[in-house]
């Protein structure tokens, strides 16, 4: 008898030791691994998204939006593991090895078709990168001004269609890679300037681009449809739900808004284009 | 009379082999020599030794009294004094015949198209090509391809001619029409020095005849004597062969 | 046995009534035929069938094979692809001459043009050994970065000269190997002719050679129609780019497929048509 009540009550420590370790009911048994949260960042990951390539530590905005997420679906700092993948491997059929892709993907009905966004947890405005000779050359914030710049953009980026739609440049931008070939074009005055989302132009023309200068913003709530970011999932991934949830807490309780404080620099400075 | 070409001590090595092993031959004007000999024997040598498209290692050549063999002496002008026919024809496959005729002359000699048209159309309808100049020469007999190739070497007008076994590579039928040629240049009085295996043709029309053997003229003299008397017992062993 | 003994006077025969031989070997023809028709259409038969039975057959065929997608961005790609005849024009012929150039280096034989044979040897030697993208890479970007103002920091100025000096070195070595390729007697006949040496190589060698390689230089021109892709590394939108902007946008990978169509669409004909050279090529020789 005794026996068999110091069975059940190990049993009921034992389970009731899995449900706070596991966290929420809502993503039990939805992750890719049990009990874990397996979340993708870029190979590398950038300021100020990512603080020295080093998501696990918690620093830069999405490595700390990441946390704050996993934490409200129940998992804590131990149960969440990162994965780098590249924007095709985001994208690609079959299995994926990450639960939620965070990477400054914009929310886009053309990518919705393929896959699920999550509530976007950051709005963005666009930037324009470019170097003081430009500026002192006589480029300003104005469209008309810009249109007559030379431009450059990442080529994996939403910052394409803005580009087009928006500044129409009187001749066809340049493509890169990435942010570095961007910037080694910049340098080597091949394009005049480059369209960012506003945190990474910041750090980009304070610390990379020699001479770098920003020339002005786009801001979010002047764009009919504003540049959102969200976390990218399999199609259909039960996973959204909670995730969603969570998002919703944190904006609700303004414990996002806080985060962004504190890794994004204000951009008051910056110039609306007009 | 001094002769037109003339060759003292000639060596040619190639490595360690010496195919010409001292050389002394005399080609008077308007004469015409044969060189006979088993193959191997270094006739080829020999006459490419002639237009010096081999060096010489050793020995003189004279052309009209002029040193030709002189080492670092420019060998361009004196092959255009020495023409050489091969035994595989050697026509620019590119070309028409009338190109490949007129091709050095328009180079060599800056003669035009226009000039040379006429007297090469000449020389075509002589040795029986008239209606050939503009065909390939792939799509030429072997024996309309090797007069081709004379005529080739005839538009530079050159004062002595070199043939390397011309008709070795002809179907039987087809030799008589290229001898005709040599019968015809012969009767022009044309310098002619020829490594043959023909040797009743050599009988015929040479005014000399030499036997190669191991890279040396073993023997030589008119046709008659070296043919009906031949001294040297390898001389008599080649011609048992070969008659 | 020849014809003319046979009693029925076959050997007299007109009419191209089929022989023997003929009807032997047109029934093996016939069978040989059916045998290939049938294996064929087996394995279409397994591939069309068996691969949709995956289980990621739908998913691959929504990112790889998507109607709607590829109908948005085929028109677009097309245009990109502008780009690439335009560059694969420009870039060829300066290609063709600089190879041919460097051929010439290589085969002076003029003590005094050593340098330049030196310079023949280091330069295909060094540009076959690198790969193409890194030379865009280091090229297009580099020699801009040393602060040359515009248009001649260009990268279509410089991503070409890239592959003008990549794939001259490759053209440089097909046409170095076709003069090889002549036999020595033609510059026997050439030489006692008296033509100089120069001349012998432009009317007499050259032409030849460079005839003798026209296979083996398309094959390298086809290949440069494709690398020219490369050249979106430093900036300029081609078809490959533009479907990676493409499926960037729409997250999709159709519009490579669309690309990699527009490729085939081109580089197929042209491979068959160097194939047939090449093949008549080799029967002339034989
Ligand atoms: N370019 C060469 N290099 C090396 N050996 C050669 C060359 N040309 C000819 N020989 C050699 O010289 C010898 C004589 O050759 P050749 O003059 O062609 O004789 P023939 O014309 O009497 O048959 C042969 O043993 C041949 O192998
Ligand atoms: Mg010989």
């Amino acid at each position: 008898m005794k026996l068999i009540v110091g069975g059940a009550l190990a049993v009921l420590f034992t389970a009731t030791s899995v449900v706070a370790q596991d966290g929420g009911a809502c993503a039990k048994g939805k992750t890719l691994t049990d009990g874990t949260l397996t979340i993708a960042t870029g190979n590398p990951a950038y300021y100020p998204w990512v603080m020295n390539d080093a998501p696990e530590s918690g620093e830069g905005f999405e490595a700390a939006v990441a946390y704050a997420i996993a934490e409200k679906m129940g998992f804590g700092q131990d149960n969440v593991t990162w994965v780098r993948t590249s924007f095709d491997e985001a994208i690609q059929p079959g299995a994926k090895n990450f639960d939620f892709n965070m990477q400054q993907y914009s929310i886009t009905p053309e990518r919705e078709e393929m896959v699920d966004f999550s509530l976007p947890y950051y709005t963005s405005a666009m930037a324009v990168l470019t170097t003081q000779n430009v500026v002192d050359a006589g480029a300003e914030a104005t469209l008309d001004s810009l249109k007559g710049l030379k431009w450059g953009a990442v080529a994996t980026t939403t910052a394409i269609p803005m580009l087009e739609d928006v500044i129409d440049p009187s001749s066809d931008p340049l493509l890169y890679n990435d942010n570095a070939d961007v910037n080694a074009a910049i340098m080597a005055g091949q394009i005049d300037a480059a369209l960012y989302d506003l945190p990474t132009a910041l750090y980009l023309s304070a610390v990379v681009v020699e001479g770098g200068a920003l020339l002005g913003q786009f801001p979010p709530e002047q764009s009919e449809s504003p540049d959102q970011f969200g976390l990218l999932m399999e199609q259909d991934n039960p996973l959204k739900e909670c995730v969603d949830a969570a998002l919703t807490e944190l904006t609700e309780s303004g414990e996002l808004a806080a985060i962004e404080a504190q890794w994004l620099a204000e951009a008051t400075g910056v110039p609306v284009i007009k | 009379m001094t002769a037109k070409l003339s060759l003292r001590g000639v060596r040619k090595r190639f490595g360690d082999h010496e195919v010409c092993k001292g050389i002394d031959l005399d080609v008077a004007d308007g004469e015409m020599v044969c060189l006979i000999g088993a193959s191997g024997s270094g006739k080829s040598t020999l006459l490419r030794c002639m237009n010096l498209l081999e060096p010489i290692d050793d020995g003189t050549i004279w052309l009209d009294g002029t040193d030709i063999s002189e080492p670092g002496l420019d060998p361009q002008p004196v092959r255009q004094q020495i023409g050489i026919v091969f035994q595989s024809y050697n026509l620019f496959p590119h070309m028409t015949a009338a190109e490949n005729v007129m091709l050095a002359p328009r180079r060599v000699y800056g003669r035009s198209r226009d000039v040379l048209r006429p007297q090469v159309e000449r020389l075509f309808s002589r040795f029986g090509l008239g209606d050939r100049m503009d065909h390939y020469p792939d799509q030429l007999s072997g024996g309309q391809q090797q007069r081709v190739a004379i005529i080739r070497a005839l538009a530079m007008e050159p004062q002595i001619m070199l043939f390397d076994e011309i008709t070795s590579a002809l179907d039987p039928e087809l030799v008589g029409e290229v001898l005709d040629v040599l019968r015809d240049l012969r009767g022009q009085g044309m310098t002619m020095v020829l490594a043959t295996h023909e040797m009743g043709f050599a009988r015929e029309l040479a005014d000399k005849v030499c036997f190669l053997d191991a890279g040396r003229i073993l023997e030589q003299g008119p046709p008659d004597e070296l043919f009906s008397a031949p001294r040297e017992a390898r001389t008599k062993a080649f011609l048992s062969r070969v008659l | 046995m020849d014809d003319a003994s046979l009693p029925d006077g076959a050997s007299g025969r007109t009419v191209a009534a089929p022989t023997r031989r003929e009807v032997y070997e047109a029934e093996v023809r016939r069978r040989s035929n059916r045998i290939a028709l049938i294996s064929t259409a087996s394995v279409v038969l397994a591939i069309v069938f068996l691969v949709p039975l995956a289980p990621g057959w739908e998913a691959v065929q929504r990112s790889f094979f998507n109607g709607r997608v590829f109908a948005a961005t085929f028109p677009g790609l097309l245009n990109a692809f502008l780009l690439n005849v335009m560059i694969f024009a420009w870039s060829a012929p300066l290609i063709a001459v600089t190879g041919l150039a460097i051929a010439l280096c290589r085969d002076t034989r003029a003590p005094a043009l050593f340098p330049l044979r030196l310079f023949g040897i280091a330069y295909t030697d060094i540009f076959r050994g690198l790969p193409v993208v890194l030379v865009i890479y280091i090229i297009g970007f580099g020699v801009p970065g040393l602060g040359l103002p515009r248009p001649w920091n260009s990268p279509y100025i410089w991503g070409t000269l890239a592959l003008v000096l990549v794939y001259s070195a490759y053209v440089a070595e097909v046409i170095r190997s076709g003069i090889d390729s002549i036999h020595q007697s033609q510059r026997s006949a050439a030489a006692s002719l008296g033509l100089s040496e120069r001349d012998t190589m432009r009317f007499v060698v050259l032409p030849q050679a460079i005839r003798n390689v026209v296979p083996a230089n398309m094959n390298l021109f086809i290949a440069l129609q494709k690398d020219v892709a490369l050249l979106s590394f430093i900036g300029p939108v081609e078809v490959f780019r533009q479907a990676g902007v493409y499926k960037s946008l729409y997250a999709n990978f159709t519009p490579y497929v669309g690309a990699a169509l527009i490729f085939l669409v081109l580089t197929i004909p042209a491979t068959r048509y160097a194939d047939y050279l090449m093949n008549k090529q080799n029967r002339a020789r034989t």
